[in-house]
């Protein structure tokens, strides 16, 4: 196990309301004066992170992210429990704090990164490696207020991550911005990272989390609801985003160690699904491009007016290859009596890069899981693509090329 | 309290550079550029020296020159300026960079203290002013001009002090910095500014004693208009007294900074 960078231990906020403010200061002074309201917005988090690790935190507005990285960033105290950092922190909680639009490019690298605690002669030093990434050419010695906001933004970033930090926290702060932008900072992230730098990362992109972190953490009403892999707690944070009051969200463990989460009001039920080759037989491998049939089984408990299947195929790190619904492919099935059972059979080819996958089964009333899910079931299904027959490629999805060349 | 010096400390560099930075901005997009920071209390000195000496041209016991009033009202501005634009800067100075507390983790005791440097250089700025238009009316400043920079750093404690408290309430209760405003004006006139204390009637006079400022108004006419050295007694209860709020507002500062970004 390396070394741990970051230690929350029994974390706690609480925003405290007073009968009068002069109670507040009362307190100060050592008055006995209980608080005339609590609210605790965080409580009992706990958790630690070791070098190199990225650890995305996602769950519903309100559920207390902002405010954990405001404690771990420092700029709020806990009312419980404690922090511990070690090395270099930087936080990103919003790009292009302490900027002023009439100061130069340079004036204001010299301003803000003096705010986060950089030396000046640190920062002379690191001048032109910021000049270079915010790609400003000659702008870098005029006012701020005449750049686009795509250099404002490179310009922020290119401040904030100048220095490598051992501990980089950010709050959505990367999903405003250009796609360049976005790729140009998820590099100089991604590069951080191989160089042992922990990530700490807020945000409301589900790919992001995927594709940046090793580790997520749920929060939900200020608890920490889960901690484990993303693909694990994204499954159960979609759950939790469709839960209907009294409804209960199921985790199973699987054989290979992974967790499958089921949610829903549980009128319907996938009883069954396979996945089947060309001739009609259950398969769990299949070659790429293979045609394959997606057959799904559904038992209904209860009369209702609408029953939609939909389906995602997701690759290993669980981001979304494929998904779709028998209501937008025009098949929807009205007036399900109790009892009923549904059959449904999705041909598609196999057109997946080499890889394990799995299948998302949701029963909903319409096309999306949030306006009444009967079953939401992730990991309803695992198969693997092989390349038996095409010629190698790479990507993250096949596609059948045809190629013609002409020489002389 | 440790902890509050070893941040400033940290950030010496960026205080200074920050309060290059506010007179860059003041002057930012303008001709003259610097020009300004200088024009501006160089008008107000002229306006004091000539305009209203023309008008009041009483002579004033104690001093002997035609400018006698301007040189008694520039004293006392020398006084009252940067008293209150510390106060003023301090009081709001919290709730002005909410956002920058909110998001950026940087020892907050900083932000008082970059108004305090910055309203300094400002009101030095000014001083320099008087003394010219003191030496150009005739009245160049003898040796007591060297008791100065005491006078200036008790007047400074003091607002300090005051403004840091009065500034870490007004985070919790915004009616402070508008009482403060109210509470200044009548500052103002309970202290002998722009009137000589003897036209106070007797009994009502022992009053404006009372207030700290007074005192403060005082030993800057003794030292700049009369050419005394300042009052030592008042000088050590001024001391005190800025030294009290100074303990007073770190103290305030200390405590109130866990919940002050909980309520921004």
């Amino acid at each position: 196990m390396s070394e741990l960078v970051l230690q929350a231990h029994g974390l706690g906020k609480a925003f405290r309301r007073y009968r009068r403010e002069l109670d507040r200061v009362a307190g100060w002074f050592g008055a006995p004066i209980a608080p005339a309201e609590e609210r605790w917005v965080l409580r009992d988090i706990s958790f630690a992170v070791e070098a190199g690790q990225s650890i995305g935190i996602v769950g519903r507005n309100g559920a207390g992210k902002s405010t954990l990285l405001k404690m771990i960033a420092g700029t709020m105290r806990p009312n419980a429990g404690t922090v511990s950092l070690s090395g270099r922190v930087a936080a990103i909680l919003e790009l292009g704090m302490g900027f002023n639009p009439e100061l130069t490019g340079r004036q204001n690298v010299y301003h803000s990164g003096g705010m986060m605690g950089l030396q000046r002669s640190e920062i002379s030093g690191l001048m032109d490696w910021i000049a270079g990434f915010a790609e400003l050419g000659d702008h870098f010695d005029q006012p701020l207020r005449i750049y686009s906001s795509g250099m404002q933004m490179r310009l922020a970033f290119a401040v904030a991550t100048a220095m490598r930090p051992d501990v980089l926290i950010i709050d959505e702060a990367l999903a405003v911005g250009d796609s360049y932008f976005q790729h140009k900072s998820m590099e100089r992230i991604r590069s951080f990272r191989e160089q042992g730098t922990a990530l700490i990362l807020v945000s409301h992109d589900k790919a992001s989390v995927q594709s940046l972190c090793d580790r997520a953490l749920l929060l939900d009403e200020g608890r920490l609801a889960l901690d484990g892999t993303p693909e694990s707690v994204l499954d159960y944070y979609n759950a939790l985003l469709a839960r209907k009051e009294g409804e209960a969200i199921e985790t199973h463990m699987l054989d290979d160690g992974r967790i499958q989460t089921i949610s829903g009001s549980r009128q319907a039920q996938v009883e069954r699904i396979a996945l089947l080759d060309a001739a009609g037989r259950p398969v769990d491998t299949v070659g790429v491009n293979a045609p394959v049939t997606l057959r799904v089984e559904v038992l209904v408990h209860e009369d209702i007016p609408r029953l939609v299947l939909g389906f995602s195929i997701k690759s290993r790190l669980g981001q979304t290859i494929f998904g779709t619904n028998s209501h937008f492919l025009g098949k929807p099935l009205d007036n399900v009596r109790k009892g009923e059972r549904a059959t449904f059979e999705v041909g598609l080819p196999a057109a997946f890069v080499p890889g394990s996958y799995s299948v998302s089964t949701a029963l909903v009333s319409g096309e999306s899981h949030i306006e009444q899910s009967y079953e939401w079931r992730d990991l309803a299904l695992m198969f693997s693509v092989v390349n038996v027959g095409e010629p190698p490629f790479d990507g993250i999805s096949y596609l059948p090329v045809d190629l013609r060349v002409k020489r002389g | 309290m440790n902890g509050l010096l070893k941040g400033a400390w940290r950030y010496r560099h960026f205080i200074t550079s920050s309060i290059a930075t506010e007179f860059r901005l003041r002057v930012a997009r303008s001709r003259l550029g610097i020009l300004w920071i200088v024009i501006a209390p160089l008008m107000q000195v002229a306006i004091f020296a000539f305009v209203l000496s023309a008008i009041m041209s009483h002579r004033l016991p104690g001093i002997d020159n035609r400018f006698a009033y301007s040189i008694y009202l520039m004293a006392g501005f020398v006084a009252w300026f940067p008293f209150i634009e510390i106060v003023n800067r301090c009081v709001t100075v919290f709730i002005e960079n909410a956002n920058a507390m909110k998001k950026i983790a940087f020892p907050r005791i900083v932000l008082p203290l970059i108004c305090i440097g910055s309203a300094s250089v400002n009101n030095l700025i000014f001083f320099a002013m008087v003394m010219i238009a003191y030496v150009l009316i005739g009245h160049a400043p003898g040796m007591t001009i060297l008791w100065y920079p005491v006078l200036f750093l008790v007047t400074a404690a003091l607002a300090a002090g005051l403004g840091i408290v009065l500034g870490v309430l007004n985070v919790f209760m915004r009616d402070v910095q508008q009482m403060v405003a109210i509470l200044l004006q009548f500052g103002f006139w309970m202290t002998p500014i722009v009137y000589m204390v003897e036209i106070i009637p007797e009994p009502w006079r022992e009053w404006l004693k009372l207030n700290p400022l007074y005192w403060v108004v005082e030993n800057h006419h003794r030292v700049l208009a009369y050419g005394q050295a300042p009052d030592a007694v008042s000088m050590i209860g001024l001391t005190v007294l800025a030294a009290m709020l100074v303990m007073l507002g770190l103290f305030l500062f200390r405590r109130a900074s866990a919940e002050m970004v909980d309520a921004l």
